[in-house]
């Protein structure tokens, strides 16, 4: 086990709204993890610093201990909140273009996952529903061979059928000493995936724990340990 | 379909009653090859890590072994898998008890409905 992503003291503010404060997190390699908090807590400020696409001036972040920049794109894979791909675009298109783009995509595995799905690839992005565009950004984010990957809400105005088809694609996909990191409102739903948890209020970590410790100390579900905390 | 798991309980001990009880019923027969761990993380939608720390577990209690090359096998052991229902059983029936005892039946009286 080795650590993946090294954060210390990153904050980040908007004006003068200080969206994260002195955040500091690690990630081990292996791990699925979980990232809770309520909206605008700084669960999606946090991944796009991660990720590099807003700048960590001050250089808090390492991954595989380089800093955020070309290097750490080339190993992290990500999923944003909203399903980023034209129309106008079909998902063939999007098999090629992640080709081109990313060396490690595997553009086999994709399209099969996709066939699994019942995602045409001949279909136009533009023409699918909420939760297949949703299947498909993940599969795409998912087939390729990274060592960090970072799911900004994948459940979004997701049915719970497709949900469960989801976690299984991310369960079936993640590489064995990768670790993946989701941030999501959904706790029941990916419970059971979970290796740690961490809790983010107002810009500050409020804990980052093994799921299993939180279950057996609390005598409760990571949903009810959440409820209790932001209640 | 994920498995059904209980969310106040660690995942782990759900997941080897799960497979003791697949053992026990002869789903998974003796000397029968086991899925992958990933394999089966994935069919039960739940952590690759927990799911490998319940094979742990099996192979503690005996029910399990892994030949290093080719993978993980039940039990040839009858006697050991005969036990096993047993411990199940008196489980099931202990949790039965105590269910029937918060609905304020007593002992004989659940035996009678039964």
């Amino acid at each position: 086990m080795s650590t993946l992503l090294e954060c210390k003291d990153l904050t980040y503010t908007y004006g003068k709204k200080k969206a994260l404060n002195k955040v500091s997190l690690n990630l081990e390699s292996g791990k699925i993890v979980g990232m809770f908090g309520p909206n605008g807590s700084g669960k999606t400020t946090f991944i796009k610093l991660v990720t590099g696409m807003l700048c960590d001036v001050d250089k808090c972040i390492r991954i595989c201990g380089e800093e955020v920049g070309e290097k750490t794109k080339a190993v992290l894979s990500y999923s944003p909140d909203r399903v980023p791909f034209r129309k106008e675009s079909r998902i063939s298109d999007l098999l090629d273009m992640y080709e081109l783009m990313y060396d490690d995509f595997d553009k086999k595995t994709a399209a099969e996952k996709l066939q699994e799905l019942k995602l045409d690839v001949t279909d136009y992005v533009g023409k699918l529903s909420k939760g297949n565009a949703e299947k498909l950004l993940i599969v795409l984010t998912m087939s390729r061979k990274a060592k960090l990957f970072v799911l900004d809400e994948p459940f979004n105005g997701v049915d719970p059928v497709a949900r469960e088809n989801i976690i299984r694609i991310m369960l079936g996909c993640v590489p064995e000493d990768s670790s993946l990191l989701i941030s999501t409102h959904q706790i029941g739903d990916v419970e059971q995936i979970l290796d740690e948890a961490v809790f983010i209020k107002e810009g500050k970590i409020l804990f980052h724990r093994s799921v299993d410790e939180i279950r057996s100390e609390t005598g409760k579900s990571l949903a009810d340990a959440y409820m209790e905390e932001f209640r | 379909m994920a498995w059904n798991l209980d969310s106040d309980k660690p995942i782990f001990i759900q997941i080897v009653e799960k497979i003791e009880s697949d053992i026990v019923s002869g789903k998974y027969a003796p000397g029968d090859k086991l899925p992958a761990v990933r394999e089966l993380a994935v069919e039960a939608a739940v952590n690759p890590n927990t799911m490998q720390k319940a094979f742990g577990e099996l192979e503690n209690l005996g029910l399990v072994h892994t030949q290093r090359t080719s993978g993980r096998f039940v039990t040839e052991d009858r006697k050991l898998i005969d036990k096993t229902r047993k411990e199940l059983a008196k489980k099931t029936a202990a949790e039965f008890l105590t269910r029937m005892e918060e609905l304020g039946i007593d002992r004989e009286e659940a035996i009678r409905l039964l």
